[in-house]
C-alpha cells in the first residue's frame, strides 16, 4: 500500500531537484537553460501546492474537525513560498543572478523547513485521518 | 488523538532572545584572541596553565554554548515542534548568567580569586540549570519524538553532567584528591563537555539541518536509530571506568578502549555527513557547507590523532599532543560548525520575522530583504578565510608556540571581529526594515 507520506515526500524530492538544477545554472550565467528549469520548478511546485489544498488538506480538515491547525500554518507558508516564486520569477526576467541567489536562498530554507514539517508530521498525521481511503485521495491528487 | 497544535510556527520567541546570544559569542571569540595574542607563548606551554583554562573556557562557555543555547531555545519549536516554556524570561535570564558566569570564571582562573570563582560557578551553575530546566521541559513534551529529539535530550542530559562535574572542580572539595586523580576527573568533564555536550548535540542537529541546508539524502536510519544512544552509553561505561581506574580498580587501557568506541561513533558520524554532503543536490558555493566541511575533517583529524597517541605512548606523553587534540576540537570541530550555522540561521530568521511582520500589517510596500541582503556572501567568505588562517596557525602554535602563536591570535581576532561585524549588520538591516514597515503600516491604517 502506498502511503500519503510516500508519495507527497518523493514529489518534494522532484521539486528538489528541478530547484537545484536550476540555481545552479544560473549560477554559471546559463540563463536559457535555468529559465526552461525554472519554469518546471515553478510548474511543479505549483502542482504539488494544489494537490495538498484541493484536495489532502479539505480531506484532512473533513476528518479531523480542525480547520485552523496545521493545515492553516501550511497554507500561510505556501503563500510566501508563492510570494518568493513571484520574485525569482522577476529576477529571471531582468537576468538579476545576484537577486535570483539571495532569494533561492531564501526559497530553499522555507521550502525544506516546510517539507520537514510535512512530511515528519502533517503527512503522517493525514495518512492516519484518512486511513483505508488514502489510496483513493492520492488518485484524486493525481488528476490534477 | 492527533496533536496538530504543535505545528504552528507562532511559538518561536521573539527575535531579541537569539540574537543576543548569537551577538555575545564573537565577543568571547574576541577576548579569545586576545588572550592568545598577548599570552599566547604561555598559552601553549601546557594545557594546565591557567591562561590555557581560561582560553578554553572562552571558547567552550563564550563561543560555543552560548550560540547553542540561543539556537536551541530558537529552534525547539520549530524542528521540535515543542516551545520552551516562559522563553522571554528564561533566555534573558540564561543569557545574562551564562555570559557574566563565564566571563568571571575565565577572570578567575587567570586571577586565581576564589571568590570570584565562586561567584562564577554560582552564576554559570543557576544559568545552567535554568536553561536545562527550561529545555528538559520542552523536550520532554514532544509528542512526536525523532532521533533528532532523543539526540537532543542525551545532550542536555550531558550538559547538566559537565556542569556537575565542574562545580565540583571548582569547589576545591577535591583537593585531597591529589593531582593525578583530579586531571582524569578534569578529562571526564571534558569529555561530557565536548563529547556529550557539543558533540551530540550536533549530532542531533545534523538529522535535521543537513539535509535541509545543502539538499542532502537523509542519514541513514541506523544511524540515526543508533548513533547518539551508542556514545551516550558508551560516555556512562568509559566515565565509570575512569572512576575506576583513579582508585586503581581497573587498568587506565579500559578506559582507553571505551574512548575508542565513542570516538570511533564520531568518525561514523564525520565520513557520514562527508559523502552526505559529496551527494548533495545543491551544488552551488555555500559558505555554511565549507566551514561544516572543516568541522567535519577536525572531527575525523581528532580521533586519528587519539588513536595514534594510544598505540605510540611517546605521543601521549608530549604535552603538544594534548594541546593539538584540544584545538583541532574546540577550534577545529566546534567553532567552524558553529560560526557556519549563524550564516544561515541569522539572515533566515531576520527574514522569517521581517516576512510575518509584512504579512499581518499587509504591507507590501515595504520590501523584505532576502537572505543574502542581510550577510553577503563576500564578507562571509572573507570571515571564513581568516577563521580557517586562525585554526592552521594554532595548530601550529601548539607544535612551534613561539613562531606562530601571535599570528594565530591575530587571524581568530580578525575573523571575531568580521563575525561581530556580519552579524550586527544583518541585526541593523533587520531593525531598519522593521521600523519601515511598522511606520508604512500605521500610515496605511491613519
Amino acid at each position: 500500500m502506498t502511503t500519503i507520506t510516500e508519495t507527497m515526500a518523493r514529489d518534494h524530492r522532484h521539486c528538489d531537484e528541478l530547484f537545484a538544477e536550476a540555481e545552479e545554472l544560473i549560477a554559471q550565467g546559463d540563463w536559457e537553460q535555468g529559465r526552461e528549469k525554472f519554469e518546471a520548478f515553478r510548474n511543479t511546485t505549483e502542482n504539488h501546492f494544489s494537490m495538498e489544498e484541493g484536495v489532502l488538506f479539505p480531506g484532512f480538515e473533513q476528518r479531523t474537525g480542525q480547520s485552523m491547525g496545521p493545515t492553516q500554518v501550511m497554507r500561510m507558508e505556501h503563500v510566501q513560498m508563492r510570494q518568493l516564486m513571484a520574485d525569482m520569477e522577476d529576477a529571471v526576467a531582468h537576468e538579476d543572478d545576484e537577486r535570483y541567489l539571495g532569494l533561492s536562498e531564501t526559497m530553499m530554507m522555507v521550502m525544506q523547513q516546510h517539507n520537514m514539517k510535512e512530511e515528519q508530521m502533517l503527512y503522517p498525521m493525514a495518512d492516519q485521518a484518512y486511513a483505508t481511503d488514502a489510496e483513493s485521495a492520492l488518485k484524486e491528487m493525481k488528476m490534477i | 488523538m492527533l496533536n496538530t497544535a504543535n505545528l504552528s510556527l507562532d511559538q518561536a520567541p521573539p527575535i531579541s532572545i537569539p540574537f543576543r546570544f548569537f551577538v555575545t559569542a564573537p565577543l568571547f571569540g574576541i577576548a579569545a584572541a586576545l588572550l592568545l595574542l598577548f599570552k599566547g607563548p604561555e598559552l601553549f606551554l601546557t594545557r594546565w596553565s591557567p591562561f590555557t583554562l581560561g582560553l578554553t573556557h572562552l571558547i567552550t562557555l563564550g563561543f560555543l554554548a552560548m550560540v547553542m543555547c540561543g539556537a536551541l531555545l530558537q529552534m525547539l519549536p520549530v524542528i521540535a515542534g515543542s516551545p520552551v516554556p516562559r522563553v522571554v524570561l528564561v533566555g534573558t535570564l540564561c543569557h545574562l548568567m551564562i555570559t557574566l558566569g563565564s566571563a568571571l570564571l575565565v577572570h578567575a582562573f587567570i586571577s586565581g580569586s576564589l571568590v570570584g570563582e565562586h561567584s562564577a560557578l554560582a552564576l554559570m551553575g543557576g544559568g545552567v540549570i535554568i536553561f536545562f530546566i527550561a529545555i528538559s521541559l520542552a523536550l520532554w513534551r514532544v509528542e512526536n519524538v525523532s532521533h533528532s529529539v532523543i539526540a537532543m535530550r542525551l545532550a542536555v542530559v550531558a550538559l547538566m553532567i559537565t556542569l556537575l562535574l565542574g562545580l565540583l572542580l571548582g569547589s576545591g572539595l577535591l583537593g585531597f584528591l591529589g593531582f593525578g586523580n583530579i586531571a582524569a576527573l578534569v578529562d571526564v568533564h571534558l569529555g561530557w563537555g565536548m563529547l556529550g555536550w557539543v558533540g551530540l548535540l550536533l549530532v542531533g542537529i545534523s538529522y535535521q539541518v543537513v539535509p535541509m541546508f545543502q539538499v542532502t539524502p537523509e542519514y541513514p536510519v541506523a544511524v540515526r536509530r543508533w548513533l547518539a544512544p551508542s556514545i551516550f552509553g558508551g560516555m556512562l561505561v568509559w566515565s565509570g571506568f575512569s572512576f575506576m581506574a583513579m582508585q586503581g580498580l581497573v587498568d587506565t587501557r579500559v578506559t582507553s578502549v571505551w574512548m575508542s568506541l565513542i570516538l570511533a561513533g564520531f568518525a561514523c558520524y564525520a565520513v557520514v555527513t562527508l559523502r552526505l554532503q559529496r551527494l548533495r543536490k545543491r551544488r552551488i558555493p555555500d559558505v555554511t557547507l565549507s566551514f561544516w566541511r572543516v568541522g567535519m575533517v577536525s572531527v575525523l583529524l581528532s580521533a586519528l590523532l587519539w588513536g595514534v597517541a594510544q598505540l605510540v605512548p611517546a605521543v601521549e606523553q608530549d604535552p603538544r599532543y594534548h594541546l593539538f587534540l584540544g584545538v583541532a576540537l574546540l577550534l577545529g570541530a566546534g567553532v567552524s560548525v558553529i560560526n557556519g550555522m549563524l550564516y544561515k540561521i541569522v539572515p533566515f530568521l531576520s527574514w522569517f520575522h521581517l516576512q510575518n511582520r509584512q504579512v499581518s500589517l499587509m504591507c507590501m510596500s515595504v520590501q523584505v530583504p532576502n537572505m543574502k541582503q542581510f550577510i553577503r556572501d563576500r564578507y562571509a567568505r572573507m570571515q571564513y578565510r581568516l577563521y580557517l588562517a586562525s585554526l592552521v596557525l594554532a595548530l601550529a602554535s601548539t607544535l612551534q608556540p613561539s613562531w606562530f602563536s601571535y599570528l594565530a591570535g591575530m587571524m581568530f581576532l580578525g575573523s571575531n571581529i568580521l563575525l561581530l561585524v556580519n552579524l550586527s549588520l544583518a541585526m541593523t538591516r533587520y531593525r531598519t526594515t522593521n521600523a519601515a514597515l511598522l511606520a508604512e503600516g500605521a500610515v496605511e491604517k491613519g
